[in-house]
């Protein structure tokens, strides 16, 4: 028995989505009484690291074939991890990748899987109960999972990472790999700020700054407070801001800890995606704006002249403090 | 080529949400259904371009009950040449994968496309499933895709950016945004999928391994805290005191 995790690194380092699923893996292993497993596909200097967040064991296979990624290489390569430690539970990160590899890992393991689980599961014998949020957030969805293996993507900023005494063994590995039949030729990451889904505060902005050319304003607030900034679909659509920064029902769906809204009337559409927020904040010039239903703080009248005093407190907020 | 394209019907994003007294089952009476958007207007769209552009068969394909056929017969509008429904009520994105692979595994299809996920449980993973079941690459979250000959150049999202990469057919590909323009169907359309083929399966024995127990409603927000727009000071100390947000 054990649980694995499967670690995600961009070029050997750790994202805190990492940090989240060792966390997690850990608690569940502890609570299971087995150990907790983590694996590192691919180079990494700082694989220790990982011990600080509960893993009992860190396995590494450093082979260059996964600098591509090829969801079958990847998948076969969890597996034999997965059966040669007997894992009867695999965490993964519910992103990009970790989604993928839930789907093939789960046919391939015969093993029931849940993808964005939001908190720690309820385990009760064999059984295990997931949740996630469904519906636009407008409800919860508790799975029974039933099989002797079980696989759990969990949705980014759903536990903190909480550091232990670090006992990790760390263990290179070999995997035999086939040849992929995918060949990765670029990969473009916008440097210097956190991708949205892993950010902890957001600043975003919609149709009500007017323009393109006024996004100054929320660049700045977005930069006192190190925050990674979003938009309304609107925004994106006509090019006012990149198609990465739309949030939603048809572009990320997100739960930082802060959520500042601005300039956005609070469609459905737009909080399927972002009402998972710990605290939200809206600005609006529109006392009857559908956002301040979904907000903990609102701020009713013109972002124009708010914003910038909204900056300016931070600013000297981070100077008391 | 030959495309087989997966679509799913979900609630509108604006539905009333509502579940039994015992939390066990999702109310669906009076709940307006649509053919899932990353489904039907990146996915399908994207089949019929390249169909077009290739020549083929645009083949759609559903896992679901007789209700399902409103949806089916609008990707037939939309462009689909034919259709097939797989006749039982799926309870996991497992069983829809499992059930296309049953059915897919005896055609030739070049390129099986779907949405990134559903908007009503985003469980985002029957095409890995699926890919899984037939053994053949999956690219997830494509943005972009341009054929050369029988290869692929495909663009995907990826936290904070995108991943450029080839794969040749035959493969399984999820459209996220950006794949395709959506179409509209038009009189045409709509009275040409009157006739179209929709080939009704049965389904083949499957066990479940992961179902939903039973449902929550969310939590109550507590209702907004209005703060004084001159007073952006009162503000910053909520979100550090009270909200420890910063
Ligand atoms: C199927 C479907 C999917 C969709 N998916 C998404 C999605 O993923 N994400 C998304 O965002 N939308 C999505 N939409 C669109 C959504 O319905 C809304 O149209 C969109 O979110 C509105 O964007 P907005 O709030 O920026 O603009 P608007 O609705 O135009 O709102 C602008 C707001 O700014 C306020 N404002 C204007 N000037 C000022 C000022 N000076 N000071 C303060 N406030 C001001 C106004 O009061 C208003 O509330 C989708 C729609 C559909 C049909």
């Amino acid at each position: 028995m054990s649980v694995l995790v499967y670690i995600e690194h961009s070029k050997g380092h750790f994202k805190k989505t990492a940090f989240e699923a060792v966390t997690y893996a850990s608690k569940i292993a502890q609570q299971m009484g087995t150990e907790c497993i983590a694996l590192v596909l691919g180079a990494s200097d700082h694989l220790s690291d990982l011990g600080n967040y509960g893993a009992n064991k860190i396995l590494n296979c450093s082979a260059s074939i996964f600098s591509n990624f090829d969801s079958q290489v990847y998948s076969n390569s969890i597996a034999k991890v997965a059966n040669d430690n007997g894992a009867n539970l695999i965490i993964l990160a519910n992103s990009s990748n970790g989604k993928t590899l839930a789907g093939r890992l789960s046919v391939k393991l015969k093993a029931g899987s849940i993808s964005g689980a939001n908190k720690l599961p309820t385990i009760s014998g064999n059984s295990m109960i997931v949740s996630k949020s469904v519906f636009s957030g407008k409800g919860v969805a508790n799975y029974e999972i039933k099989s002797a293996i079980k696989i759990i993507s969990l949705m980014g900023n759903s536990i903190k990472p909480e550091q232990v005494a670090n006992n990790a063994t760390v263990e290179s590995i070999v995997i035999p790999t086939a040849t992929p039949k995918i060949t990765v030729k670029s990969v473009k990451t916008e440097e210097g700020t956190v991708p949205l889904p892993e950010a902890e505060l957001v600043v975003s902005a919609g149709r009500g700054m007017k323009g393109p050319e006024n996004w100054g304003i929320i660049e700045d607030l977005a930069s006192a407070m190190g925050a990674t900034t979003a938009c309304s679909r609107p925004v994106a659509d006509a090019h006012w801001r990149p198609h990465h920064e739309h949030v939603g029902q048809t572009g990320v769906a997100i739960r930082p800890n802060l959520y500042i809204a601005i300039g956005i009337s609070g469609a459905i559409q737009h909080l399927a995606g972002v009402n998972n927020s710990k605290t939200i904040v809206v600005i609006n010039k529109d006392p009857e704006a559908p956002f301040f239903k979904a907000a903990d703080y609102g701020v009713c009248g013109d972002l124009f002249e708010i914003v910038p005093r909204l900056t300016q407190a931070i600013k000297d907020f981070k100077q008391s403090h | 080529m030959n495309f087989l394209v997966c679509i799913s019907k979900t609630p509108d994003t604006t539905a009333k949400i509502s579940f039994s007294s015992d939390l066990k089952t999702f109310n669906s009476a009076g709940v307006q259904y649509i053919l899932n958007p990353y489904d039907e207007w990146y996915a399908l769209v994207k089949a019929i371009e390249l169909k077009e552009q290739l020549g083929g068969n645009v083949t759609i394909c559903n896992v679901g009950p007789l209700d399902n056929e409103q949806i089916i017969r609008k990707g037939l509008a939309i462009g689909a040449d034919d259709a097939v429904r797989i006749d039982c009520e799926p309870l996991s994105s497992m069983q829809v994968a499992f059930q296309i692979a049953q059915y897919a595994k005896s055609k030739s299809f070049d390129m099986i496309l779907l949405g990134k996920e559903t908007i009503d449980y985003n469980g985002s993973e029957v095409g890995a499933m699926l890919a899984e079941y037939l053994d053949l690459p999956f690219v997830s979250y494509g943005s972009k895709l341009d054929m050369n000959g029988n290869v692929a150049t495909i663009e995907r999202d990826i936290e904070g950016g995108t991943e450029v990469l080839e794969v040749a057919t035959p493969f399984v590909v999820s459209a996220a945004k950006g794949m395709a323009e959506q179409r509209i169907p038009n009189m045409r359309g709509i009275m040409m999928a009157k006739s179209k083929a929709l080939e009704v399966v049965a389904p083949a024995p499957f066990e479940d391994l992961a179902v939903v127990d039973h449902y929550d409603l969310p939590k109550e927000k507590s209702s907004v805290k209005m703060i004084d727009p001159e007073n952006m000071q009162e503000l910053v100390r909520l979100l550090h005191e009270e909200a420890k947000a910063i």
